[in-house]
């Protein structure tokens, strides 16, 4: 178990562009799961490689358990790796793929047998020893990578998209089943989810990355609820965020939390608007209203409401937000501000 | 579309014409795009082929008419020839020997160009000449770097290395043994560049991750390299190395223009003995029976590439 | 990998070695016709001379033999006629059985695939003796057309294999598409299914010319006359006078004839990988 550092870890592919990584400074705390969440191109795998060892950063440095690591190979460092494709040796069975790292390190013969199966225990999949990597299934070959990672005992784990080759059932049960498998052997985890909903799910803290820099780094809470700035704020949250331009600043409201009027009287905000489109999604509504009127006339809102059975296309409804629910932006650096008293028309 | 009523929905389904659905038309015009090829084939292969074994086992000269059925007289009298029966071993000598070479040379070879480096290309072109290049001009192109008086081999063991008198250097291809060994060498050059291209594809096909993965799990280069990439290439070699055995065994031109099946039929194989004997000499039953030797070879070849083509990718 | 620690200079003097060692061994021989081309006779016949360098003026002399007194461009012709020939008809045979067998027979296509595959196996050394009859039978013995004829047999199996490859790799919903916008289905095939697949045919029709171009035992065997003769077979029987090899004109003749070869197949090699691996897969 260790805590993984970084400095001003900077990774620039072609000279004179913007770098895949830019800058960027990260503390993990020891046994977390640690998520990395942005955009293709918002350079999470990159940064994520770059830690394995398998990229070699421009500039800045790495540290594993205290240990500056930024120019060793991957061998070196003690951390273990599950590719999105799984990376199975095809040719091996499943044991001895499992065996492979401990060959590798050079472990004595004798412990293999032990080890092997103690990291096949873990997982379940026992009974698939003998087997070859393409009789397996989707669940039971990333049962394998895992068993293969943890079998040498790493400090750090990475894991790159494990559940994207899984169809949709199975991805939410092998969630499940990551999550109480990371309580139970506790190392440190960096995790590239393949959606938002994996990294609120199951990350102990989030960071947010756009273009190569950390946009925040906190709880799932705190991304959420309070989003250091507007790329955070609209990335975060399906359907995103709804921002509104005031005269001094940006001011954000989630879709779950505009309601009716009707329940929400004391409401810092109101809005009549009118409904473009209405989507039903079995457990909510989501509708699709432009404001008629007023301050934002005109402005395209979307809100989330639990049952909107009697609302009719093209109709006008009153809307309101509470005051807890606003969240204020600086124009010029889009970052949060605190909140101020805003001219309400 | 038709507007009569459609066949009755019977239990037990008529027996429609094969050719009449719409699937049986396009059924019509698959036969008929491919029955020239097919028709091509079995004249020009097929046919030729059983003529083959029919003349083996008959007494055809060139210019006789009649045809009789001999039985195994003709194969009684060629095993009784010890020409031949160097020829059956020189055949698998030259194609075992050959291989192995080639697949050690060619692994090596592929590993090597396979990252890409300044001048890539150009070496790519240089290395695969000896394939590309028509058999027999390679061949005489090595038949005067082995040649017994002017050989540049020779040239430089006595002028240069002074291991040898002028005039005494090797002959190599007027000596039995280093005749064979020549044209062991010949056939290895020829083969070599066709192999490593194979293994080079074969290569790039390794998904990239898989060679980190075992990075990650702290394989050096060395062992990556024996424990998974040669590994994961073992179904890639076999074609290189059935390919290879096809063009080594069946293939009459090296000793032909090296040395002629000489010296003293020393390097004679089944494809040049067939030739002399059945062209040359006008015995086309003799030189039929004996290229049929070739075929248990290559049916269990076939065999080979069948079983391969059952097994599942590499992935 | 980590590209900066891993890579040590002793693995890149080790590479480059092992590189330059194995182009030596393979292109030596070339190089060596090109020296032998332009050397001066005299120089070429002399045990003692120094057979890496020029040791007397290169000379066109061997060129000019070449040329001039034998029937060199002769056998070019010819064999690129041939060539021309067999392409044509290659690919007459080869594209619409390739495009049935991999679209229309189904069940059946798989198992013909494979047995057009491994007709490729018969090898010309079991065949030759059988065919030197049909040939003479049909009149075409010491003619062209006796190797315009038999050539196919190897050009054509193989290309229904590439060709069976590429058209595969087409998504059948491209002529479904043809089929429903009122095209028939043989109109699909050389309206829409030949011009996508242009690539492939290409490939096929080098790999198919450079076949034709290294041909040697049905060339041998079925033609004698000096002038219609092959280029394979042309240059090491003639150039040589009862025993006396014209050394010069041979290798110049060989380089002439490797050389273009030698570039066409390489610029085209990509490509060539591409079908066989596709080829290969199904």
């Amino acid at each position: 178990m260790a805590v993984v550092e970084t400095r001003s870890l900077t990774k620039v592919f072609k000279e004179g562009e913007l770098g895949a990584v830019n800058d960027v400074n990260l503390v993990t705390r020891e046994g977390e799961f640690l998520v990395f969440l942005g955009p293709s191109g918002s350079g999470k795998t990159t940064l994520l490689r770059m830690i394995a060892g398998l990229e070699t950063p421009t500039s800045g440095e790495i540290r594993i358990g205290g240990q500056v690591v930024t120019h060793m190979t991957p061998r070196e460092r003690r951390i273990a790796m599950v590719f999105q494709s799984y990376a199975l040796y095809p040719h091996l069975s499943v044991y001895k793929n499992i065996a492979f790292p401990l060959k590798a390190q050079k472990v004595p013969k004798e412990k293999h047998r032990e080890k092997v199966e103690w990291a096949a225990g873990l997982l379940g999949i026992t009974r698939l020893l003998e087997r070859k990597p393409r009789e397996l299934s989707g669940g039971e070959r990333q049962r394998v990578a895992l068993a293969r990672a943890i079998v040498r005992e790493p400090s750090v784990f990475l894991l790159d998209e494990p559940l994207s080759n899984l169809d949709a059932k199975l991805r939410a049960s092998a969630r499940e089943e990551l999550e109480e498998f990371h309580h139970r052997i506790g190392t440190t985890t960096i995790y590239v989810p393949q959606d938002q909903v994996e990294a609120m799910a199951m990350g102990d803290r989030v960071m947010v990355l756009h273009q190569g820099t950390v946009r925040q780094l906190g709880s799932p809470t705190e991304v959420y609820d309070k989003p250091a700035d507007t790329f955070v704020a609209t990335f975060l949250g399906s359907p995103p965020m709804n921002l509104l331009d005031t005269e001094d600043l940006i001011v954000g409201v989630r879709p779950e939390h505009i309601a009716p009027i009707e329940l929400s009287p004391n409401a810092a905000v109101r809005f009549h608007a009118r409904l473009q489109n209405i989507e039903y999604l079995g457990a909510e509504w989501i509708l699709y209203l432009k404001v008629d009127g007023g301050q934002f006339n005109g402005k395209d809102l979307i809100s989330r409401l639990p049952s909107a059975a009697s609302y009719r296309m093209g109709e006008a409804y009153d809307f309101g937000v509470q005051e807890r629910d606003l969240r204020y932006f600086d124009k010029q650096t889009e970052k949060r501000t605190e909140p101020r008293v805003v001219a309400w028309q | 579309m038709s507007t009569s009523a459609p066949p009755s929905q019977s239990p037990k389904p008529r027996k429609v014409g094969y050719f009449s659905t719409p699937a049986g038309r396009a059924r019509r015009l698959g036969v008929a795009m491919f029955a020239p090829a097919i028709l091509y084939i079995v004249a020009l292969i097929g046919v030729p082929f059983v003529m083959a074994f029919l003349y083996a086992f008959g007494d055809v000269r060139v210019g006789s008419v009649g045809y009789h059925f001999v039985g195994l007289e003709n194969y009684r009298h060629i095993l009784q020839s010890p020409t031949f029966r160097k020829a059956l071993a020189n055949s698998f000598i030259f194609t075992i020997t050959s291989q192995v070479l080639v697949i050690v040379g060619s692994t090596i070879l592929s590993l090597v160009l396979e990252k890409s480096f300044r001048g890539r290309s150009f070496i790519r072109f240089l290395v695969l000449l000896p394939w590309v290049a028509p058999i027999s001009l390679g061949a005489i192109g090595w038949k005067w770097i082995l040649d017994s008086l002017y050989s540049v081999i020779n040239w430089v063991l006595v002028f240069v290395l002074h291991l040898y008198k002028p005039y005494a250097a090797p002959m190599w291809l007027g000596e039995p043994t280093l005749a064979m060994a020549s044209v062991i060498v010949v056939h290895t050059w020829r083969l070599l560049p066709f192999s490593t291209v194979i293994l080079l594809a074969g290569i790039t096909a390794i998904p990239k991750d898989i060679p980190e993965a075992a990075a990650v799990d702290g394989a050096g280069f060395w062992r990556t390299l024996f424990q998974i990439r040669i590994p994961m290439m073992l179904p890639i070699v076999n074609v290189a190395v059935l390919f290879g055995i096809i063009f080594t065994f069946t293939d009459m031109t090296v000793v032909y223009i090296l040395t002629a099946g000489g010296p003293f039929d020393s390097t004679q194989v089944l494809p040049s003995l067939a030739f002399f004997t059945g062209i040359l000499g006008g015995d086309l039953a003799a030189g039929a029976a004996i290229s049929l030797f070739l075929v248990p070879l290559l049916v269990l070849v076939a065999w080979g590439m069948l079983r391969m083509a059952h097994r599942a990718e590499v992935v | 990998m980590v590209r900066g620690a891993a890579r040590t200079v002793f693995q890149n003097i080790a590479h480059w070695v092992t590189v330059i060692v194995f182009t030596v061994l393979l292109a030596f021989p070339f190089y060596w016709m090109l020296i032998a081309t332009f050397k001066q006779s005299s120089d070429l016949y002399n045990i003692t001379a120094n057979p890496f360098i020029f040791n007397a003026k290169p000379t066109l002399e061997n060129l000019h033999l070449l040329i001039y007194e034998t029937r060199f461009l002769r056998w070019v012709a010819n064999t690129t006629l041939v060539g021309i020939l067999v392409v044509g008809i290659t690919l007459l045979l080869a594209l619409p059985a390739a495009y049935a067998l991999a679209r229309l027979t189904g069940r059946w296509g798989q198992r013909l695939g494979i047995g057009i595959f491994l007709t490729y196996l018969v090898p010309p050394t079991l065949l030759f003796i059988p065919l030197s009859r049909v040939v003479a039978l049909l009149g075409l013995q010491d003619t062209i057309w006796s190797v315009v004829l038999v050539y196919p047999t190897f050009t054509v199996p193989f290309s229904i294999w590439l060709l069976m490859g590429f058209f595969k790799s087409i998504p059948k919903e491209l002529e479904d598409a043809a089929m429903v916008d009122g095209l028939s289905r043989f109109e699909a095939f050389y309206k829409l299914v030949i011009p996508i697949s242009l690539s492939g045919i290409l490939t096929v029709v080098i790999f198919t010319f450079t076949l034709v171009t290294q041909e040697f035992v049905y060339a041998l065997t079925f033609i004698s006359p000096e002038s219609n003769q092959m280029l394979g077979v042309g240059v090491p029987t003639f150039l040589i006078r009862g025993d006396v090899y014209f050394w010069g004109s041979l290798m110049a003749a060989c380089l002439i004839a490797s050389v273009p070869i030698g570039l066409l197949y390489n610029t085209f090699l990509d490509r060539f990988i591409a079908g066989f691996t596709v080829g290969a897969v199904k």
